[in-house]
């Protein structure tokens, strides 16, 4: 699974990284870095941080899987 | 049924974050025709930013920064393919592969590529870099995980600031060459460029600004480049942060209003023709784009910025599939972030369309602050500094044309914004790097076209 935070949207509230401390990191005070792959195990995780980002900036999902046809 | 605007054929040319989430929304919005994505690039749509931070950090690979869908577009993806040009009259994309791709309606969205070394043969030489694709941050960062010497970054812009972040955060030694007075200053203005300068230096980062790089040396490979001043760096990786060049060369016989400003379109995102005619066929959004803000006195706006690329794709697919009334503007205020040096820095607004500033909150000194731009008596644009819980204030003050100095209740220190500094934003001809924003129109009383004189 993949993700992408809106950065624009996110106000560095950390609760990411709380949830996920090994997707999720703070660069500095509030700037945010994050792994754009997430590991099968960290899945779950990275859906709590989802889920309680109180500004909804982070997009789970697949890849676009089209390749060259 | 012909003239359903939910069916039909869709061509966009263009894949990546724009692409994409403009198929997406084109399937949100009941779209149920035919949609062909065409990009030259051989990869699916990934995400740019990790590539100037996370990737050079090691943090991430650049093969992993492919971006998720929010659903799956049901789209033929052509990519690897480049196109080469639009008939209008039979509508039909040209492809370099010889096909054609017929559409009802086009949306363009090939943004921009990283503008490269004017010399060509120093541009060659191994260790020289640009920033833009993921082969490009995936090879820069092999270098610098492979522990260089010094690496010099020409072009003090965000892409250049941020790889002279992740350099110092690696422990190499950088140089950054700005040929305006501080880095950043063809998006913040002079004043608040003032702090970035003094940020870079306290990071050990060898900033040399007012010069200009003149010339690339090595054997092969690259080993240093000569400055204006006369001086000389010795360096093993070089990174060229020109700023970007608009991708629209291919229009060129397309009858579009296509330039090397992007093409112009109305707020609705239709593209204008060459007489300045709104087409209803075509469409464009993204960095590729221009188009008036009323906000911004009516002036073209291009803008460079991931979350513009966002929300003006949504605007583009809502109107390629709805009829005229329903139609809606993209009138967005430009957003924009960068992370630097362990800084949070965004902005709202245009920090360009000013002619004063005034820190409202928090200090220099304090490496924390939120400074607010106007422009003949009303705030246009706001900066924050590790502060970004403030912006949405300021965003609201800037949709509402409200007065500048801010009102009581913008500022914490009453006096400090009651004394408006000049923005001293530069004119962008003197820059090493195009600003990320770009009014490319007029002002009354400056001229702020983005003219790109050849080096």
């Amino acid at each position: 699974m993949q993700i992408v935070v809106d950065l624009t949207r996110c106000q560095g509230y950390a609760q990411c990284v709380f949830h996920a401390p090994e997707v999720f990191e703070l660069h500095g005070e509030e700037g945010l870095l994050y792994a754009t792959a997430v590991p099968d195990d960290q899945v779950e995780r990275v859906r709590e941080a989802v889920a309680a980002c109180p500004v909804q900036a982070i997009l789970l999902g697949k890849e676009v899987s089209g390749g060259a046809r | 049924m012909p003239g359903d605007l939910k069916d039909g054929r869709i061509v966009i040319v263009g894949a990546s974050l724009a692409g994409l989430r403009a198929a997406e929304a084109l399937r949100e919005e009941g779209f149920k025709g035919s949609l062909t994505v065409v990009g030259d690039e051989p990869h699916p749509p990934y995400d740019r930013p990790p590539l100037s931070k996370q990737v050079l950090l090691g943090q991430a690979t650049a093969e992993t920064t492919g971006l998720p869908m929010r659903r799956d577009p049901d789209a033929e993806w052509r990519l690897g393919v480049r196109a080469t040009g639009v008939d209008p009259l039979v509508k039909q994309v040209l492809l370099d592969d010889g096909e054609s791709l017929p559409y009802d309606r086009l949306l363009i969205t090939t943004g921009t590529r990283a503008r490269p070394w004017p010399n060509q043969d120093e541009g060659a030489l191994d260790g020289v870099f640009t920033l833009r694709t993921r082969e490009d941050g995936a090879g820069l960062a092999e270098r610098l995980a492979a522990g260089p010497e010094r690496v010099l970054v020409i072009g003090g812009g965000f892409t250049g600031s941020e790889i002279a972040s992740a350099c110092r955060e690696l422990g190499l030694a950088v140089t950054v060459a700005e040929r305006g007075p501080a880095p950043l200053v063809g998006a913040l203005g002079g004043t608040l460029a003032k702090l970035a300068a003094a940020m870079q230096r306290n990071h050990g980062v060898d900033l040399r600004t007012g010069v200009t790089v003149t010339a690339l040396h090595g054997n092969g490979s690259f080993t240093g480049a000569d400055l204006s001043d006369g001086s000389r760096v010795d360096a093993d990786v070089c990174v060229v942060a020109l700023g970007a060049i608009r991708n629209v060369e291919w229009l060129a016989d397309s009858g579009l209003a296509s330039g090397p400003r992007g093409i112009a379109c109305d707020a609705g995102c239709r593209a204008f023709d060459m007489y300045g005619i709104v087409t209803d066929d075509v469409f464009a959004a993204g960095d590729v784009s221009r188009f008036p803000h009323p906000l911004f006195g009516y002036q073209m706006l291009s803008l460079e910025h991931w979350g513009n690329a966002v929300e003006q794709a949504a605007v583009a697919a809502h109107n390629m599939v709805s009829p005229g009334p329903l139609r809606r503007p993209h009138l967005a205020i430009p957003t924009f972030w960068s992370t630097q040096f362990g800084l949070n820095i965004k902005s709202v607004g245009v920090p360009t369309y000013s002619d004063h500033v005034v820190i409202a909150q928090g200090s220099l000194e304090a490496r924390r602050l939120a400074m607010v731009y106007g422009y003949q008596g009303r705030v246009t644009a706001a900066v924050t500094v590790d502060m970004a819980k403030s912006l949405d204030y300021y965003r609201h003050l800037i949709e509402t044309a409200a007065p500048f100095p801010p009102p009581p209740g913008a500022a914490d220190r009453a006096i400090a914004a009651d004394i408006p500094l000049p923005s001293d934003v530069p004119d962008p001809s003197v820059l090493s790097h195009g600003p990320t924003v770009a009014l490319t129109g007029y002002l009354p009383d400056r001229r702020l076209t983005a003219v790109q004189p050849m080096r």
